[in-house]
């Protein structure tokens, strides 16, 4: 040993040696190989079949096992082991369920589509979450058109798409075919805490001037009127200002956008949606919300430092446990923008959202979707809602049922809205360039002086920047 | 002359080099093919020649990284090695001399010990820490510490000073392991060229310069390898601290990150790789540049 070590090739000289040949892994590369599987189709998996008739609408082979992968993430996972997995048995007792959860979605799930060896149902979400456009560009996603033709499991007399809310279907639709099951449904707004306003007694506002009136009143009481998260939750205040804009010139500006079609974030109504946002961030921010995560500011909310917050429905579970007596969270519409509004001051954004699909190259996709009937089914969608305090997509599972103040009162704004609920906008899915840009540009806006045109000028570049390059794929929508 | 020795050596690295043959440099050249492809991450990809490097020229955030990695690799190994060599300098020779040689500041021994604790933590513990630290509230330590009066900096959500609190999280974190080392190449420094020298009235700036600098040198050469190393990486760091994906307005966009958003994020693998590519050269131009240009006849001790 004692010859190694005097020789000249000492620790030194190795290691010196080593960088400079590159043996030093370059940093930051290795992890694309992590990436790079097999690039085949990996098409030739034998896939189960079984015949179709009125009691097997989709022709599943009763005795295939199904595999599933649930995102372990804000619903947990008791709906799927103690509610949709019962369920499915109960119908199909031989089908064994092979059952995963994971945090970690695009890391376990992604070099198996790409082997060819992807389970049957997949449940794509949380921060690792996969590219759904891309997957459905790739032909990863089974065609879902059958599952929603099918009838539905419990709700007699109608198909699986018929008792959906309206929107769902289009929700996971790229290019005209159905790809994903958008299960939960979220509903949007201006979040507060009601105790805290009837103490004051503050009055939701339903107009722009009532609501900088009361976001005056806010601050004089020493509590900041309005803020989100910089850090890592721009994108809440990215729908903020797009539901403002489809309120000031409806979904069709919206829908604009998405399509990329040039101008469309130069459009008036989306400048005007700007301008009034970004006054708002440079009167009534906290300045340092933009360093914060969003779980540091819902917590000051929680704490009755800040007022309104603009988030999803997801917020009052999310925060349940951070949520002290004196907080009772509930959610108002945005207010209208200009007098010209073309939607009401009640209009509402609420979407489908957390993407559940069926891969196309599994050993048993049918399988994977007659799971997703058996999710889509009254009793599962009812026990979803009371597990999780999420509203789903299947139309009024939830009526009756005791469900929390904030939910309650998100459903309560639904239906003052009436038949002014809208979908939203598909750009943050479809294009994650865009999105990303969008994120920025609004935190530009409200944390950087509020520079209405500089936003557009910005987003209208980033969306042609998208549609210029020929690596990105299109979509569109109507 | 030293009959068996490269067969001895041989064994011992068969293993490890077919495990990184295999699981390096193969990746390595999947990612060259993978440049040269439009692959999104998923599925079949096809052929588009140099298209992603020519996509790279006009993308500005791409540069905007490049520019923030060199802003790293010119100051940041300046100063953790300048801080290393000081305080390694003062663990072994720093303090007041005695009848056997240069010897350390008092309590030494602890110190060697404390500078190395942060090298211990996993570089994700280390951004967590200091994103707090860094808050840009009255919940962040330092924000805590400033008096009422003061308006909360803003720190990783400041443009101006986005990357440079990363760099001083990196920095912090190297610098103990460069006190050791250095402390190493110290050590195996003669103790009687330094009482020869003392001897001779130096003072210990002299002692620095004149002994302890021209034979640490093979030493410092590694080291600055390293850290220009370090300097193209900060993934770590970038993601787990940086404002909205390496925000504030694109502040601390590092090559690495842009990597991960390309290949994970926006389904660019294919680009992502070009990326790769890049930054595989450039810091193979940039070791090698550091060892030619460092090179000097080897002062024998």
């Amino acid at each position: 040993m004692s010859e190694i070590t005097t020789s000249e090739l000492d620790r030194r000289t190795l290691l010196r040696r080593a960088a400079a040949v590159g043996l030093v892994a370059t940093p930051g590369v290795s992890f694309l190989s992590a990436c790079a599987g097999s690039s085949g189709d990996g098409g030739d998996t034998k896939q189960a079949t079984g015949t179709k008739s009125a009691d097997n609408p989709l022709g599943i082979d009763p005795k295939a096992g199904v595999e599933i992968v649930i995102f372990d993430g804000g619903l947990g996972t008791k709906y799927a082991t103690d509610v949709d997995t019962p369920l499915f048995n109960r119908k199909w007792p031989d089908a064994k369920i092979t059952y995963s959860a994971t945090q970690q979605v695009a890391t376990t799930i992604k070099p198996r589509l790409n082997a060819g060896n992807a389970p049957d149902m997949i449940n794509n979400s949380g921060t690792d979450l996969m590219d759904f456009g891309a997957i459905v560009k790739a032909g990863q996603a089974a065609d879902l058109s059958d599952l929603f033709a099918a009838p539905s499991l419990d709700i007699p007399g109608k198909t699986v798409a018929e008792t959906l809310v309206p929107g769902a279907v289009q929700q996971g639709t790229y290019d005209g075919k159905p790809y994903a099951v958008n299960y939960s449904f979220t509903v949007f707004g201006l979040w507060y805490n009601r105790k805290l306003f009837e103490k004051n007694g503050w009055t939701v506002p339903t107009t722009w001037a009532d609501f900088t009136a009361l976001l005056d009143k806010i601050k004089a009481a020493g509590i900041t009127p309005f803020g989100y998260a910089g850090a890592n939750a721009p994108y809440y205040m990215v729908r903020a200002i797009m539901t403002s804009a489809a309120k000031i010139g409806t979904e069709q500006v919206l829908k604009d956008i998405d399509n990329l079609k040039p101008g469309a974030w130069t459009n008036d109504a989306v400048f005007k949606a700007a301008q009034a946002w970004g006054e708002i961030g440079t009167k009534y921010i906290d300045k340092s919300y933009l360093g914060l995560k969003h779980t540091e500011v819902q917590l000051q909310q929680n704490q009755d430092k800040l007022a309104f917050y603009p988030c999803g429905s997801w917020l009052e579970n999310e925060q349940a446990a951070s949520t002290p007596p004196t907080f009772e969270y509930a959610m108002m519409a945005y207010p209208g923008v200009t007098a010209s509004d073309q939607l009401p001051a009640t209009a509402i954004n609420a979407a489908a959202g957390e993407i559940y699909f069926a891969a196309a190259k599994s050993k048993n996709p049918q399988g994977g979707k007659e799971y997703l009937r058996t999710m889509l089914s009254k009793e599962a969608a009812v026990e979803f809602t009371k597990l999780t305090k999420s509203l789903t997509v299947v139309a009024g599972a939830a009526d009756g049922l005791t469900i929390s103040p904030g939910l309650t009162s998100a459903n309560e704004a639904l239906s003052k809205a009436g038949k002014d609920v809208f979908m939203g906008y598909l750009f943050d899915t479809w294009y994650k360039k865009l999105d990303d840009a969008s994120r920025e540009a609004a935190n530009q806006l409200m944390f950087k002086g509020g520079d209405a045109k500089k936003f557009c000028d910005t987003m209208e570049a980033a969306s042609r920047a998208v549609a210029k390059d020929s690596s990105i794929t299109k979509f569109d929508r109507s | 002359m030293r009959h068996g020795k490269y067969p001895f050596i041989i064994g011992f690295l068969v293993v490890p080099l077919a495990l990184y043959l295999t699981f390096v440099v193969g990746a390595y050249l999947q990612m060259f093919q993978l440049s040269l492809t439009d692959w999104s991450g998923y599925g079949a990809f096809r052929y588009v020649g140099l298209d992603n490097f020519a996509k790279l020229w006009d993308d500005s955030v791409f540069w905007i990284a490049l520019r923030h990695n060199l802003y790293i690799l010119i100051g940041m190994p300046i100063v953790t090695i300048g801080f290393s060599l000081f305080l390694a300098f003062l663990l072994n020779v720093g303090g007041r001399s005695g009848g056997g040689g240069p010897r350390g500041v008092r309590g030494s021994k602890v110190y060697r010990i404390v500078y190395f604790f942060p090298q211990l933590l996993a570089l994700p513990i280390v951004a967590v820490i200091f994103g707090r630290v860094f808050g840009s509230d009255r919940s962040g330590m330092i924000n805590g510490l400033l008096p009422d009066s003061w308006s909360p900096r803003l720190f990783l959500a400041d443009e101006r000073w986005a990357l440079v609190c990363i760099a001083v999280v990196l920095i912090w974190q190297q610098v103990g392991f460069y006190v050791v080392l250095f402390s190493a190449g110290m050590g195996s420094i003669g103790q009687e060229i330094y009482e020869a020298a003392a001897l001779d009235g130096a003072t210990k700036i002299t002692l620095f310069f004149r002994i302890t600098l021209p034979l640490l040198w093979d030493t410092l050469q590694v080291a600055w390898v390293y850290l220009g190393i370090a300097a193209f990486d900060l993934f770590a760091l970038v993601n787990i601290i940086s404002v909205n994906k390496g925000g504030p307005n694109n502040a601390t966009q590092v090559l690495s990150y842009q990597i991960f958003l390309n290949a994970f994020q926006n389904s660019q693998a294919g680009y992502a790789s070009a990326i790769g590519v890049v930054l595989f050269f450039l810091t193979l131009t940039f070791a090698a540049l550091t060892l030619r240009v460092t090179r000097r006849d080897a002062a024998q001790a």
